[in-house]
């Protein structure tokens, strides 16, 4: 019981800290808990869906349908994330002062709630699909079925808590800088997803460039480790990064900094005396 | 038996065809959430493809953190899993559905 408990535990917390950050990065705008209501909703349907076709995609690509089916979920989630984050600079501001006036939810926010939607959908879906086959695993055996059935779905509710308590962790960052907190969690999110997504176009044999390991941290921080697995969710960190996961992580970064920087200052520049 | 032929048609194999193409050969079969054969030998600093055969009903997952590997094969299936180029030495992988019984290494030499 206790096995089946961590093994979805760990695949429930990899999602949920995703899902916490977005409801900390979208406190203030209206009907979000909708949104990412239907984005767990998608993505618990998706995994049920992948998990179905699992051996479909397996077998895809001359057999790496999985890999490249990952890389390119990871893909639409980056681009995703870097979407909202302009989105953000631009708005962000409007927003936060807004709330503070009015201390209830703005209206405004709808455009990049899909985005993040998706982003939410996107991470349930590919964890939640590896616990689906895992429950049906132990379905399928037959033996000692109820105790780690019950393992199972206590893993879910203690990922379920994990999420609660990222989110509420975050909300304990005071208004005025939940934005740029979560602007830059966002985009530590975005680049660890970035690299994560080259790691498996490397072993779909995609993309074999640079890869020499550039570091090897295993000794300090075990990515197998539930700190490891957290930090491998939130920032992307890697025990052994190759040169192109490093390039892809810098690079993500950089592009999303300039991104951001480049809403901030283009077009919208309505009642510049009002600015500052 | 199975190992020295997989052996041999590797020595073959490395002779006759460019790396790309290499190493088709080298499959591991589970049964009743074990590895076979269990203990895999590949040559060293090359790029290695393994056929995991899943032979049991129950989905699986092909895991090992020192090949950076993490791949579900589900039931009555297989999948390809492409690892190296490996330094000389041992690196273990393991079943993360069925830990206590699914375990290998694979050898780079």
């Amino acid at each position: 019981m206790l096995g089946a408990l961590i093994i979805v535990f760990r695949e429930v917390i990899e999602a949920g800290l995703i899902v916490g950050i977005v409801l900390a990065a979208t406190r203030g705008v209206a009907h979000r808990g909708l949104w990412v209501t239907i984005g767990v909703a998608g993505g618990v349907v998706g995994a049920s869906i992948v998990a179905m076709f699992a051996g479909v995609i397996s077998d895809a690509f001359q057999g790496s349908g999985q890999e490249l089916f990952n890389a390119s979920v990871l893909g639409v989630a980056v681009i995703m994330l870097m979407w909202h984050n302009a989105w953000m600079a631009r708005h962000g501001r409007e927003i936060a002062d807004e709330m503070r006036r009015v201390g209830a939810a703005v209206s405004e926010g709808a455009k990049p709630l899909t985005a993040l939607a998706v982003v939410v959908g996107l991470a349930v879906l590919r964890e939640g699909s590896e616990v689906v086959l895992f429950l049906y695993g132990i379905l399928a055996s037959g033996t000692t079925v109820s105790a780690a059935l019950i393992g199972g779905v206590l893993g879910i509710v203690a990922g379920a808590a994990f999420t609660a308590l990222t989110y509420l962790g975050l909300l304990a960052i005071p208004n005025r800088h939940i934005f740029s907190v979560t602007s830059w969690l966002i985009a530590l999110l975005a680049a660890g997803m970035a690299a994560q997504s080259v790691h498996f176009l490397n072993n779909a044999g995609v993309v074999v460039a640079l890869d020499k390991t550039v570091w090897d941290t295993s000794w300090l921080l075990s990515e197998n480790s539930i700190l490891g697995r957290m930090l491998h969710a939130l920032i992307g960190y890697t025990e052994q990064p190759t040169q192109m996961q490093l390039l892809v992580y810098i690079l993500t970064l950089v592009a999303m900094y300039l991104l951001m920087r480049f809403a901030r200052y283009s077009p919208a520049k309505r009642l510049p005396a009002a600015a500052e | 038996m199975g190992t020295i032929f997989v052996l041999l048609s590797l020595a073959t194999a490395a002779v006759l065809v460019p790396a790309e193409l290499r190493a088709q050969d080298i499959t591991i079969t589970i049964k009743n959430h074990r590895f076979t054969p269990s203990e895999v030998k590949v040559p060293a600093n090359e790029r290695i493809q393994l056929t995991v055969v899943n032979d049991d009903p129950t989905p699986e997952e092909f895991e090992s953190r020192e090949m950076k590997v993490e791949k579900v094969i589900p039931g009555k299936s297989k999948g390809v899993v492409r690892i190296g180029p490996l330094a000389p030495g041992r690196y273990p992988f393991f079943g993360e559905f069925n830990e206590a019984t699914a375990k290998g290494v694979v050898i780079a030499e």
